[in-house]
């Protein structure tokens, strides 16, 4: 099933991803098929996340940027693929992992305060049957401080902008003290001053030489944000460091027609000045 | 003896050993479906136990027959609350297995599966009325309810089965909470989110079983809704919610079966609902967290507060207050004279609130981000909100403005 999978298919080659399993990176997915309802979302997609690098996931909508993040980590189920953790199958190295899912995946209705929500990220940690403590309590106020939250601990989820809720959920995945960041679409509806304290997070998490890979929708800050870009639509299109794989030529099989010519443009002048 | 008395005795569990065994028993079921009900309503499958609770029937039967033909007595409570479970637990699984692999929603599936094993119950149960089989009767106790008549053995298996239940809940609590608020985030932390699923519905299940005896199998979804529905509005915190619903769910299953044993002829599972109804209208009308009256006294507040501001304003520019409620708030609180002119008060606080504004607004140009994240900018006075060397900050940079606005004026 695997030689199936790494075979044939149009991705693999022209993202010039190693088709087995690096057992060096910190997350490397090969042959990843994902259908809904037999209809493929994503279809033989592969990727190789170089270490202590950010890396953006772009492609158009539909493109099955969120169900890679999902399908790899086994929230949907697949039909084929792998996906290793420094060359250990996901399901043994879940403590390396931290996910940030969308925010419109909840209900923030739920009766949670801030703190609440940023101390469910220690709960595997803390282990069944045991409660959280002062120090996981505390552990959880120094987590709100990094996003610039701690004055809304004690506010009911409901009650936050959303962009507040958004750095409530970067909070938890860093109360989890991984070495895998995953994060779906973060930066999608926030306000300027949530966008800075994204931006901060993933600065000090690459400072700390954590692997981070952040679905993104806003072509113009990739070049600006990334040191690395995975261009997917329905599987692996191109893969590798801004500087070589931001290309108008890149977008272009990506995004089709979608893009202007003056878009490719700009998006090309910024990834050259960058490079 | 009067209905008053003997409730009251009951109450105190002073009527008699059994009552008082049974309104425990009781009391415990409460608060193991308040409990269970809790996440489930978290999770959002609370009509989920509608169709188990009307899938048991065609167990009941069943386990009656199989009684029957095991000892020539059918009335045994195990053997018919295993066959309760038998046939709610065949019917759980149609329902997760029509949500899995068609693309119905699960309320159709349960609307499906409800009515099929409830009338599968009913042709079971008319025709073994057919066969004339002594001790039938009680089995229509299980469709409403009804404590009279409960053994105190019987009382204690449920009491003990409940006491369970809640025990498992509460070992499970931090796990039930991270899946009902974030299946997704917990599904990546590794936490099988199926199997945690399952053992939720078969603790539903289980107290959906045990309740039938007690209230029956139409309202014993009564006990897993309404009480988490009514902790809900006194709390905004999970680890409060939960044992609220639970105490509710005890309260007033205690009161119902109290109640029930000074008034034998009514139905005990409807006193019950109804005794948890009155707990609801109660949480819904009084809670200060999320009730009615509270929401409505904080509209109310706030709304006095942004019309008294708009009112100085426009007296502080001289402008003319057209709304009603602003006048009559105005000449409440002295600002305005009965014809509408302002006092001195009125004055002094006009200009107070206008240089309030005047710095709530460089603020917010200075600060758009912050303004954007605090909710209540400008309706509280500037320095009861921000620190005070931000406030002075903002006043001396306002007094050039001040002085340009009056050279302006002066031109």
């Amino acid at each position: 099933m695997d030689q199936a999978a790494n075979t044939g298919g149009r991705g693999l080659k022209e993202a010039g991803q190693s088709a087995t399993l690096d057992p060096k990176s910190p997350f490397s997915v090969s042959g990843l098929t994902v259908a809904y309802d037999r209809k493929p979302v994503l279809w033989n997609a592969s990727f190789t996340a170089p270490e202590g690098e950010l890396t953006a996931i772009v492609g158009p909508n539909g493109a099955g940027k969120s169900t890679f993040l999902k399908g790899s980590l086994g929230l949907i189920p697949k039909l084929s693929g792998e996906v290793g953790v420094f060359g250990r199958p996901i399901d043994e190295a879940r403590r390396d992992i931290a996910y940030v899912p969308q925010r419109s995946s909840v209900d923030w209705d739920f009766p949670a305060t801030a703190l609440d929500v940023v101390t469910m990220g220690l709960y595997r940690r803390i282990g069944w049957l045991r409660w959280p403590g002062r120090r996981d309590k505390e552990r959880a106020h120094e987590m709100l401080a990094l996003v610039g939250m701690e004055a809304f601990a004690d506010r009911q989820i409901g009650q936050l902008s959303g962009g507040q809720q958004q750095r409530v959920f970067l909070a938890r995945a860093l109360a989890q003290d991984a070495r895998v960041y995953l994060m779906d679409e973060p930066f999608a509806g926030v306000d300027a001053a949530t966008e800075r304290a994204i931006v901060d997070v993933l600065k000090k998490l690459l400072s700390e030489g954590k692997t981070v890979l952040v679905v993104h929708h806003d072509l113009e800050t990739v070049p600006v944000y990334f040191s690395h870009v995975l261009f997917l639509n329905g599987g692996t299109v191109a893969a590798g460091p801004v500087a070589d794989a931001f290309t108008a030529e890149n977008l272009q099989k990506t995004y089709g027609g979608r893009l202007a010519a003056t878009q490719l443009a700009a998006l090309d002048e910024a990834a050259a000045m960058k490079g | 003896m009067t209905f008053l008395e003997s409730f009251l005795n009951a109450l105190m569990l002073s009527a008699g050993y059994n009552t008082a065994v049974v309104a425990i028993g009781s009391a415990l079921l409460g608060a193991g479906s308040g409990a269970v009900g809790a996440f489930v309503l978290l999770r959002k499958r609370s009509l989920v136990s509608d169709a188990m609770s009307h899938a048991t029937l065609p167990g009941v039967v069943l386990g009656f027959l199989t009684g029957v033909w095991l000892f020539g007595d059918g009335r045994s409570l195990p053997l018919l609350l295993a066959g309760a479970a038998l046939t709610a637990g065949i019917g759980m699984i149609c329902v997760d297995w029509i949500k899995a692999n068609t693309r119905l929603t699960e309320d159709t599936a349960i609307g499906t599966v409800l009515s099929t094993f409830f009338a599968l119950g009913m042709v079971l149960l008319t025709v073994l009325q057919s066969l004339a089989i002594s001790g039938q009767a009680g089995l229509s106790g299980f469709l409403l309810g009804s404590t009279s008549g409960m053994l105190s053995s019987e009382a204690m298996t449920i009491a003990a089965a409940a006491g369970i239940v809640a025990l498992i809940v509460l070992a499970l609590f931090k796990e039930f909470a991270l899946l009902c608020f974030d299946e997704d985030f917990a599904g990546s932390t590794g936490l099988g989110v199926r199997r945690l699923d399952i053992a939720l519905l078969t603790l539903l299940l289980a107290v959906v079983v045990i309740g039938l005896k007690t209230v029956g199998l139409v309202l014993v979804i009564a006990l897993t809704i309404i009480p988490p529905v009514a902790a809900r509005f006194w709390t905004e915190r999970v680890s409060r919610f939960v044992p609220i619903s639970a105490a509710i769910g005890a309260t007033g299953s205690y009161v119902g079966a109290c109640l029930s044993a000074s008034a034998p002829d009514l139905p005990t599972g409807a006193l019950i609902v109804l005794i948890l109804f009155a707990l609801f209208a109660v949480s819904m009308l009084v809670s200060p967290v999320r009730g009615l009256m509270s929401s409505l006294l904080r509209h109310r507040r706030f709304q006095k507060i942004v019309h008294l501001r708009q009112g100085l304003l426009a007296v502080a520019h001289d402008e003319p207050i057209l709304e009603p409620i602003t006048r009559k708030l105005l000449i409440k609180q002295r600002y305005l004279t009965g014809d509408l002119r302002p006092t001195e008060a009125g004055w002094s606080a006009a200009r107070r609130i206008d240089r309030d504004q005047a710095l709530w607004n460089l603020w917010r140009e200075e600060y758009p981000d912050e303004a954007h994240a605090l909710a209540d900018w400008s309706l509280k006075p500037i320095d009861e909100v921000l620190s005070p060397d931000m406030v002075a900050d903002l006043e001396t940079r306002l007094a050039p403005h001040d002085a340009a606005n009056a050279a302006g004026g002066a031109a």
